[in-house]
C-alpha cells in the first residue's frame, strides 16, 4: 500500500476525532457586469448573476465531502464592493440590495455572503456614503449579509471620519438588533488593509483585481494543532515551532485538495487557501486552548501574546509549501466569542481587552466578536477602532474590528449568540474619554514605511 | 470513471467483519486492491485500498451502504478517495 497505515490512522483522527475540518468553500463574483441605471434592473442583474454563478456550490460542496470524508462546514459567496457597483444606479437607499443578496443567499442555500462593502479609507464617493448609511438597516432586515468598510490602509493612512462614523453605524445596528442582543454588529466588520481575496466572514469582499469567479478556501484544525502539542508537552520552543509546521503543512493540503478539485467542478478559477487556525465553539477546537497546551496558564497571562507571534509564524511557513497560493488573513484568529477558551480566559480576568488589542498585533485579525456594555460611548468605539487600525497599518498588515456593544448589557454580563458565533462575556473597556481625539476628525498620514518605491 | 478508494473499519473485534464488510463490496462490485489488519487489545483496526467505478458507485453511495453493515456490526467504517490520504503525507 502505498499510503502507510499509520498516516491513515493519522488522517482520520485529525477529522473525527480533532474537529479537522474545511471552515468554508467561499465562491467570489464579480458584479461588474450587473450595474444599470435603472435600479430594479441592478437588482434583477445581482440576483441572476449570484444564482447562475454559484447554484452548483452547496452541491458540489457537498459531493466531495462525500468524496475524501473531511466535512465542508460553510460555503458562502463574496461579490464586489456594492458601494460601487449600484453608486450609478438611482438607488439612495442600498437595503433592497442587502435584501436581494440575502434572498440570493438563501436561494442558492449558502450560509453567509459577503460584499455590502465600501473602500474609504482616503474618502467616500456618493456611492460609499449611501451603503455607509443603509448598514444598520440593512443589516437588521437580512439574515445572511455581511458587511465591511476598509477605513485605513498602509498606503493612504487613516480616515478618522470614517471611523467615528462607523463607530455611530455600529452603536445604530446594534440598537436595530437589541433584542438579539446586537448581533447585527457580528456581520459587519471595519478594516485596514482589507484582503480582496478572504474567504472568511463576515470581511469577506470580492476585490477589482480579482476574475469573474473564483474559489477560496478557507481551512481550520485549531484541534489538530493542539493535539499535537499535546503529545509533547515537555520539547522546546524550536521544537514546538516545527510541530506546528508540520501540522499547518497537512491542514493546508486539505485546503489546497478542496479548492482545486471544486473550482474545476465549479468553472471557477482557484483562488488562495487562506491558512487560518479559525476556532469554533466546540470544545478543543480553539486558538486559547493552543496558546495554554504551549504552556501560558490561561490565555492572556504573560507570554501569550510571545505564545501567538509563534503560532501564527509557524502556521504561515508550514502552510505556505502545500499550497500553490495564499491569501485572504492567513493566520491564527482569536474571536472572543467564537473560541470557548478565549472566552473563559475572559470570564475568569485572565484576558481583558487591552491584552486582547496587543495579540492583535502578532496575528492575523484583530478585535474579533468583542462584546463590550451597550452603553460604550460612540467616542470610546472610535477610539478603539483607531487603536486597532494604528496597528494593522504600521504593521503592514490586515486587520478587522468586530464589535459588538450589546445593548442593556455591562461587564461580566454574558450574551449568546449561538452557532458558530458562540457566546461570551461582556468585556469591561476604559471609562477615560478619547472624545477629544476622535472629534478632531482628518485623516492620519500613512507611515513613513509607506514610502517604499 | 475509476477511482481508487481507501475504507478503514475500526470496532471491537468479533466473527464475521471481514465477511461483512467485503459482501457489501463485493456485492457492489468494488474490488479489494490490498488490505491490512491489526487487533490491539481486542480493537479491531482494517485498512482496505479498493478500487470501484464512480460512475456506477460514488464514493459517498459506498459509504452509506458500509455505514449500515457497520451499525449491524458495532463497526465504525469510514470510506474516502485516497487522494486525500496523498495530498496530506505526500509532497
Amino acid at each position: 500500500m502505498l499510503i502507510h497505515p499509520e498516516e491513515i490512522r493519522e488522517t482520520i483522527e485529525m477529522i473525527q476525532e480533532q474537529t479537522l475540518d474545511i471552515r468554508t468553500v467561499t465562491m467570489g463574483i464579480s458584479l461588474r457586469d450587473c450595474c444599470d441605471p435603472d435600479g430594479d434592473k441592478l437588482l434583477k442583474n445581482i440576483f441572476d448573476k449570484i444564482t447562475t454563478a454559484a447554484g452548483n456550490l452547496v452541491s458540489v460542496a457537498k459531493s466531495l465531502q462525500n468524496k475524501y470524508g473531511i466535512p465542508i462546514v460553510n460555503k458562502r459567496v463574496s461579490v464586489s464592493a456594492i458601494s460601487a457597483i449600484a453608486e450609478s444606479s438611482d438607488l439612495n437607499d442600498y437595503t433592497p440590495i442587502a435584501k436581494v443578496l440575502d434572498r440570493a443567499a438563501g436561494e442558492i442555500g449558502v450560509d453567509f455572503i459577503g460584499g455590502f462593502t465600501a473602500l474609504v479609507h482616503k474618502g467616500e464617493t456618493p456611492g460609499d456614503t449611501r451603503l455607509i448609511t443603509s448598514i444598520p438597516k440593512a443589516l437588521s432586515t437580512t439574515e445572511r449579509l455581511c458587511s465591511s468598510i476598509n477605513v485605513a490602509s498602509s498606503k493612504a493612512g487613516i480616515n478618522m471620519d470614517a471611523v467615528l462614523k462607523m463607530a455611530e453605524v455600529i452603536k445604530e445596528t446594534a440598537e436595530l438588533t437589541r433584542e438579539r442582543d446586537g448581533i447585527g454588529c457580528g456581520k459587519l466588520v471595519v478594516f485596514a488593509n482589507i484582503p480582496e481575496d478572504n474567504p472568511f466572514m463576515a470581511g469577506a469582499y470580492h476585490g477589482f483585481g480579482e476574475p469573474d469567479r473564483v474559489i477560496n478556501v478557507g481551512i481550520s484544525g485549531p484541534g489538530v494543532v493542539r493535539a499535537m502539542l499535546a503529545k509533547y508537552p515537555d520539547v522546546d520552543l524550536m521544537k514546538v515551532a516545527e510541530l506546528i509546521k508540520q501540522t499547518a503543512f497537512k491542514i493546508t493540503r486539505m485546503g489546497e485538495l478542496i479548492g482545486r478539485e471544486s473550482a474545476a467542478l465549479l468553472g471557477a478559477a482557484q483562488g488562495v487557501v487562506d491558512l487560518s487556525l479559525a476556532p469554533t465553539p466546540t470544545p478543543g477546537d480553539s486558538v486559547a486552548q493552543i496558546i495554554e497546551a504551549m504552556g501560558v496558564e490561561r490565555c492572556g497571562a504573560p507570554g501569550t501574546t510571545a505564545a501567538l507571534a509563534l503560532l501564527n509564524d509557524a502556521v504561515k511557513k508550514g502552510g505556505a509549501m502545500a499550497t500553490s497560493s495564499t491569501g485572504g488573513l492567513s493566520g491564527a484568529f482569536i474571536p472572543v466569542s467564537e473560541d470557548l477558551a478565549m472566552a473563559e480566559a475572559v470570564a475568569v480576568g485572565a484576558l481583558n481587552i487591552e491584552k486582547l488589542e496587543a495579540m492583535t498585533a502578532v496575528c492575523s485579525v484583530g478585535l474579533d466578536m468583542v462584546v463590550i456594555p451597550g452603553d460604550t460611548p460612540v467616542e470610546t468605539i472610535a477610539g478603539i477602532i483607531a487603536d486597532q487600525m494604528a496597528i494593522a497599518v504600521v504593521n503592514h498588515k490586515a486587520a478587522g474590528v468586530r464589535i459588538i456593544p450589546a445593548p442593556g448589557k455591562s461587564a461580566g454580563d454574558t450574551v449568546d449568540y449561538g452557532g458558530l458565533l458562540g457566546s461570551a462575556p461582556v468585556m469591561r473597556v476604559s471609562g477615560f474619554s478619547s472624545a477629544g481625539f476622535v472629534r478632531r476628525g482628518g485623516r492620519i498620514p500613512a507611515p513613513l514605511t509607506s514610502l517604499n518605491n | 470513471m475509476k477511482s481508487r478508494a481507501i475504507v478503514t473499519v475500526l470496532g471491537q473485534d468479533r466473527v464475521g467483519i471481514v465477511a461483512g464488510v467485503s459482501r457489501v463490496l463485493a456485492e457492489n462490485g468494488v474490488n479489494i486492491d490490498d488490505i491490512s489488519q491489526t487487533i490491539m487489545q481486542d480493537f479491531f483496526t482494517m485498512i482496505m485500498l479498493v478500487s470501484l467505478d464512480e460512475n456506477e458507485l460514488s464514493i459517498g453511495d459506498l459509504q452509506e451502504k458500509l455505514s449500515a453493515v457497520g451499525d449491524e456490526l458495532g463497526l465504525k467504517i469510514t470510506v474516502q478517495h485516497e487522494d486525500i490520504f496523498r495530498f496530506m503525507h505526500r509532497v
